[in-house]
């Protein structure tokens, strides 16, 4: 389903209670059902859609966030394609069962009519958890360790918790109102959030670790990296990640893009920056990507909604230097080719390039938004002495525990490329089950 | 053109369809436009004392996406007069000579009444009657209706009070709610009825309202039992028509009713003995249109079969209906679940059913590619089978295992040993 204004209210419709039952009488209620398997959380999909069909929809809330405290904001904005609706045994007779959009059916009344009373835990434990950082994969943790009884303390750099949920995330993909409705629901577990500190700066990581049993790392990945080429500072030129802040803020006035837009960088951030361009008036929205369409790392259906919007695609392009004297006027670009000798073993997004001599061109624009990826935190690995390849630390992949005993990783900053929200959580919940796992056999119960 | 006519103890109709006593043939602008769209014959609302109804009278039961999948009701026979009803009958007889037209009639036990309102109907042209034995709540009563039904002497009795003085062919509709059909179809047949519909609505309570605690339907906060019909019932109608088919005492034409609302349904009914089909709840919900694909469907699948005529195909599926005793036995012939994988989606409902509600006899594994079934251990109860959403993706395969033997020929073997 392809939406066809722009603005910023969510592009996807909500799900009429009919539609809804419609739906949810598709499912056939599998048993071991793959969909279930096929959620990095595990939600019991079977369960919650068999709820809507009995129209009890804070069943249906209960069950989703009884796995998935961020049930809310994966309803959004999950690659369910990939992960739970891929794997629905109806692609195979018919469609998949729409459970996203299900999902957000449940979820949604559970914001208007109050979040369900989720199952009591079987055992209390007592431990002092830290976490730095309240994005996904903080807040799923922070709420597994409260059901369990643990003191959580959250430090956060910002003024609002939520991590890319609340700043990140497109306002037309997940309204700013869902992730602070979330936030509310871990806050009223009863976990204490301390906003405005920037640990490593206003506070030293050993000092927030000698302060709880165990530390929780959770901070994501850092700002957009420079790209070093000459025109970086002119005025018109954005980097993603601010960009779709300001608009989740509000603050479009500190916006000014102009009519043509080119966004360097073809993954999800670079569909919805360009996409974000096209609601904040821009005409002609350009994504320069320096590798062909198959190697493109957004998945095919944000190339489709892109696509669908407008957004133009130039593929096999470099942008070499940003042009303008005070504000952006165009950019220089050479025409890219992969390398004649491929690297065995390596996918086609990683194969070398080389730049075709000759091939320079210019292109005009009035700003340029760059969509290439964030960049790695190294400050608490080094800090704390923890085990680490390439700024991203080593931990137990079962249990997200780092080299540093107590002290877990979790979320964005392990992550490789293709992060999600619903892994995150995933993770938060693995970390806080070992937490629980030691502090009960410990005899702290 | 397979030939749809039908002609059931005298009564002569295009086609076997027929709309059943009910809200739908209350007047003759209902008749009427029924048959411009093409239904075979009607029987005409239940004429009586008018009576007076209450207000409101349905309440039906959804299953799923489907709605009314089971309908039920508390109203009563006509609240019109009869001198409204026979005059209007007499001017769709008029105006319809081919097809069936039926009086359904219910009155009280008193011969003369019985004479003289069978004088009346004659007197319209009606191709004959049918005495409603069935209604379950209101007329019941006041000593008419499913009490009749219910007790066989009345039965026969008050048939005999309609045969008496008249040779209008009398049907003989009979109530579900009795322990065994063969009684009240035997009476009336004893009675002199020449032939039997069947059936009229079960007692039924439909439900109760979640959210006010009230029955359902609710008449100024009560309810009552009231008359069960639509899809839900076909199985317990079939297994009547089948019970009074293979009834040697019952030897005059049946009709089926309950549930019908394709053409598949109505052919069942004639496969199991009925000569011809009433429809209530599926006109009602639909509307009477229903008719152009019940006989298209009818015609296209007699032609397909090779049978010229429908009564062709009466009562051919009704000697395989009988007694358990007469089963083969396990021993004797089974029928063992075959998955065919490349069929199968792996919904794992034929492993949770077969776990839980069978013999345990599926297995599967991350490794397997779909459930497997244990042969040996498979029972064949089919439970597999039902629940699999993929057609054709579990076959029931037969396994004759040489001889040949029921629980009644088992039973002789033993005596005959000791
Ligand atoms: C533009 C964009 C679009 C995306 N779209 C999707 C999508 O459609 N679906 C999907 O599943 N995923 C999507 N993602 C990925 C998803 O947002 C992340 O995988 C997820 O947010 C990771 O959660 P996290 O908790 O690890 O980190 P984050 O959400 O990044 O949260 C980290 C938090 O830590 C705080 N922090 C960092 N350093 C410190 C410090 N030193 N002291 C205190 N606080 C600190 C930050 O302020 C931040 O609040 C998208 C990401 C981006 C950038
Ligand atoms: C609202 C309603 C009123 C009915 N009234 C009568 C009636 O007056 N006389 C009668 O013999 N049967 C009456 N019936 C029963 C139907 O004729 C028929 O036997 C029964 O509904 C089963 O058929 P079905 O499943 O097609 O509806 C009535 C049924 C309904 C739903
Ligand atoms: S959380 Fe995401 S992956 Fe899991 S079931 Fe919901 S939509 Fe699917
Ligand atoms: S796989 Fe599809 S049909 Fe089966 S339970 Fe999951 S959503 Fe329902
Ligand atoms: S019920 Fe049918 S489709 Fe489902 S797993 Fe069993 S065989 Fe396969």
């Amino acid at each position: 389903m392809i939406p066809t204004h722009l603005g910023f209210e969510e592009v996807m419709a909500p799900m009429s209670w009919q539609e809804a039952r419609d739906e949810a009488l598709r499912c056939y209620y599998c048993y071991d059902a793959p969909c279930m398997s096929h959620c990095p959380t595990g939600i019991n999909v079977p369960e919650f859609i068999r709820h809507i069909a009995e129209g009890h929809l804070q069943g249906a809330a209960r069950v989703i966030f009884d796995d998935n405290i961020l049930g809310s904001t994966c309803a959004r904005i999950c690659p369910t394609e990939v992960l739970c609706e891929g794997a629905c045994v109806r692609t195979k007779d018919s469609r998949a069962v729409s459970i996203g959009r299900l999902q957000r059916v449940a979820t949604d009344y559970a914001m208007n009519q109050g979040f369900p009373v989720l199952p009591a835990k079987s055992v209390k434990v007592h431990a002092n958890v830290g976490i730095v950082g309240s994005g996904p994969a903080a807040l799923a943790a922070a709420a597994e360790l409260r059901r369990y009884g643990c003191e959580v303390m959250i430090y956060e750099a910002r003024e609002q918790a939520g991590g890319l949920d609340t700043y990140g995330i497109v306002e037309f993909r997940e309204p700013l109102a869902v992730s602070q409705w979330e936030v509310q629901q871990v806050q009223a577990l009863g976990v204490q959030f301390h906003y405005g500190i920037n640990v490593g700066r206003d506070v030293s990581w050993e000092e927030v670790k000698s302060r709880h049993d165990v530390l929780i790392i959770a901070v994501g990945l850092g700002p957009v990296p420079a790209l070093g080429i000459p025109g970086e500072e002119l005025r018109g030129v954005y980097n993603a990640l601010e960009l779709i802040a300001l608009t989740k803020m509000g603050d479009y006035e500190a916006i000014d893009l102009g009519s043509r837009v080119v966004v360097i960088g073809a993954g999800n951030t670079a569909v919805d920056a360009a996409t974000c361009a096209k609601r904040l008036g821009a005409t002609e929205v350009t994504i320069l990507y320096r590798r062909g369409e198959e190697a493109m790392p957004a998945y095919a259906y944000e190339y489709e909604f892109a696509k669908h919007e407008g957004v133009n695609y130039k593929w096999w392009t470099v942008v070499t230097a940003i042009l303008g004297d005070n504000r952006v006027k165009g950019v220089h670009c050479k025409q890219s080719a992969l390398a004649p000798s491929d690297v065995p073993g390596r996918s086609l997004r990683h194969q070398p390039l080389v730049i075709k001599e000759n091939s320079d061109f210019e292109m005009p624009c009035d700003s340029v938004i760059i969509a290439t990826g964030q960049s790695r935190f190294s400050s608490p690995w080094l800090a704390l002495g923890i085990q680490q390849e390439n700024h991203v630390p080593t931990v137990n992949p079962l249990t997200f525990e780092t080299s540093v005993s107590r002290v877990y990783a979790i979320g964005d900053c392990l992550a490789p490329q293709e992060a999600t929200v619903v892994s995150a959580v995933q993770q938060g919940k693995q970390a806080a089950q070992d937490i629980v796992k030691r502090y009960a056999k410990e005899g702290n119960v | 053109m397979a030939d749809l006519s039908v002609n059931v103890a005298g009564i002569s109709a295009p086609n076997p369809f027929w709309l059943a006593s009910g809200p739908l043939t209350n007047t003759a602008y209902q008749v009427m436009k029924a048959f411009d769209e093409g239904w075979g014959g009607a029987v005409w609302k239940t004429v009586g004392e008018p009576v007076i109804n209450v207000s409101s009278r349905l309440a039906s039961i959804d299953y799923g996406n489907r709605r009314m999948m089971g309908l039920n009701n508390v109203e009563l026979i006509s609240d019109r007069p009869i001198e409204d009803n026979l005059r209007e009958i007499a001017e769709v007889k008029r105006r319809f000579p081919e097809h069936a037209v039926v009086v359904s009639l219910m009155l009280p036990s008193i011969p003369e009444m019985w004479k003289d309102m069978m004088h009346r109907v004659e007197d319209t042209g009606a191709d004959g009657v049918e005495l409603n034995f069935g209604c379950p709540h209101g007329m019941n009563e006041r000593g008419m209706g499913s009490v009749i039904g219910q007790v066989p002497e009345y039965t026969e009795q008050i048939t005999a009070y309609a045969k008496a003085d008249s040779r209008l062919p009398v049907i003989v509709k009979l109530t579900p709610n009795v322990t065994d059909i063969r009684n009240p179809g035997r009476a009336a047949v004893q009675g002199g009825a020449d032939a039997l519909s069947l059936i009229n609505t079960i007692n039924s309570v439909m439900g109760v309202d979640l959210d006010t605690w009230l029955p359902r339907p609710q008449i100024d906060g009560r309810g009552s039992h009231g008359g069960y019909c639509g899809p839900a019932v076909k199985p317990i109608g079939l297994y009547m028509v089948s019970a009074l088919a293979n009834d040697r005492k019952v030897k005059v034409p049946l009709v089926g009713i309950g549930g019908i609302e394709s053409w598949q349904d109505a052919v069942e009914y004639l496969l199991l003995g009925a000569q011809a089909v009433q429809v209530c709840t599926a006109a009602m919900h639909y509307g009477f249109r229903i008719i152009r694909s019940m006989t298209e469907g009818l015609n296209d699948y007699l032609n397909a079969k090779g049978v010229a005529r429908v009564e062709d195909i009466v009562g051919r599926s009704a000697n395989k209906v009988g007694d358990w005793n007469d089963l083969r036995l396990s021993y004797s012939y089974k029928v063992v679940a075959k998955i065919h994988e490349d069929k199968c989606i792996g919904c794992n409902l034929c492993y949770v059913a077969c776990d839980d509600g069978g013999h345990q006899c599926i297995d599967k594994g991350p490794e397997m590619k779909s459930p497997v079934v244990r042969e040996e251990d498979c029972v064949g109860c089919n439970l597999c089978a039902l629940v699999c959403p993929v057609p054709g993706c579990i076959e029931m395969q037969e396994h004759d295992l040489g001889i040949v033997e029921t629980w009644r020929q088992r039973q002789d073997r033993l005596t005959s040993l000791s």
